[in-house]
């Protein structure tokens, strides 16, 4: 098993107008590994978020304009590659992911058992947050697309509390999907053979700022990924490409 | 009635746009959010060539006696005009954010410069 301590690992925060909560989460983040490089992809916004996030010591990557979710984290995930990182996180800014539960999603891509961890809402205990009715009923449909699309469970394809070793850095640094990326990105990891594995975690409610999925955009994003998850089976299987030197 | 060569060549011909548009998503030339208003077009034209019934049906709801493909034309014509004024937006978001760029990247080449006119 490898040590944390031994790997380059840094933290991928998206935040889109996320001041209030942004500088916590990166304190926490501190606490958690000392040695865990901090970057903040600020998603064109139009509060003081780049600005709270430099001066709580993070690296800040700001985009001219809102890309979307998965237009900021691919930015992210660009910049670990870019700079060799071994390890990375994902982190939401708006304070729902909890850095202190970091170690257990970690754990499985440091034993070398995943390349790609995911922290679930809906395995083990069951308690704190777990998003709204409406949603949670979304996320039970895409959630059982996924398990057949990937013939292994899943139970929370929304998750972004993820924790990727290098194989996984640089597939979502060269192909990621856009829009609210997740879902896809699931199915993606297991055509491209790379092995995911789900964590148990507790989520909290965000902390401020505004989700960006309101009602009607919730029916577009299910149309839309079952749409990119439908065609997604008539590509050819990808294997994993030798990464570029 | 619609003719039933009209019906078979309007099925045949929106079913096809459909299956046009998928293939495009496949090969990753067409994104899914610019997709989504093409497929329903075409399914809404293929449902309505195919079903006749349905297509005289609606025919008589709106007064259109005589040929009732007109109403088919102008379904079509809705939704590509639906489907234009998409693009516009998109256009016009596309040119904005062109904008933004060209002007962060004169900034940033004038910020460029002036370090390297500091160092040397």
């Amino acid at each position: 098993m490898t040590e944390l301590s031994e790997l380059r690992r840094i933290a991928i925060v998206p935040a889109w107008n996320e001041a209030a909560t942004v500088t916590g989460v990166i304190e926490e983040l501190r606490a958690f590994d000392s040695g865990l490089a901090v970057v903040v992809v600020d998603d064109g916004s139009t509060d003081h978020t780049a600005q709270a996030a430099a001066a709580a010591g993070a690296h800040v990557l700001r985009l001219p304009f809102n890309l979307g979710i998965g237009g900021a984290v691919q930015t992210g995930f660009r910049y670990a590659y870019e700079r060799g990182y071994e390890l990375a996180v994902r982190v939401d800014g708006d304070g729902q992911h909890d850095p202190a539960q970091l170690g257990a999603v970690i754990a499985p891509v440091l034993r070398g058992e995943a390349d790609i961890a995911v922290g679930s809402r809906f395995l083990g205990a069951g308690d704190g947050y777990r998003s709204s009715r409406p949603r949670r009923l979304g996320i039970r449909i895409l959630a059982a697309v996924v398990s057949r699309l990937t013939h292994q469970r899943v139970t929370d394809p929304t998750s972004g509390f993820q924790a990727l070793n290098r194989k996984g850095i640089a597939l979502f640094a060269r192909d990621y999907p856009h829009d609210y990326p997740e879902v896809e990105a699931t199915v993606m990891v297991a055509r491209h053979r790379l092995r995911s594995v789900e964590v148990p975690v507790t989520m909290r409610e965000r902390g401020g700022g505004e989700s960006s999925i309101t009602a009607l955009r919730s029916i577009y994003y299910m149309a839309k990924v079952l749409l990119a998850l439908f065609v997604g089976l008539f590509r050819n299987t990808v294997l994993p490409q030798e990464e570029r030197v | 009635m619609t003719p039933l060569a009209v019906s078979i060549l309007g099925a045949i011909a929106s079913f096809t746009l459909v299956l046009v548009v998928l293939e495009l998503i496949r090969r990753h030339r067409l994104r899914e959010r610019y997709a989504l208003l093409w497929l329903v077009t075409g399914l809404v034209l293929t449902a309505l060539s195919a079903w006749r019934g349905g297509l005289n049906t609606i025919a008589g709801w709106v007064g259109v006696r005589g040929y009732p493909p007109a109403v088919l034309f102008a379904v079509a014509i809705l939704f590509i005009l639906a489907v234009l004024l998409h693009y516009s937006t998109v256009v016009s978001r596309l040119s904005d954010q062109n904008i933004l760029l060209a002007q962060k990247l004169a900034l940033l080449e004038q910020e460029l410069r002036s370090a390297a006119r500091d160092d040397a």
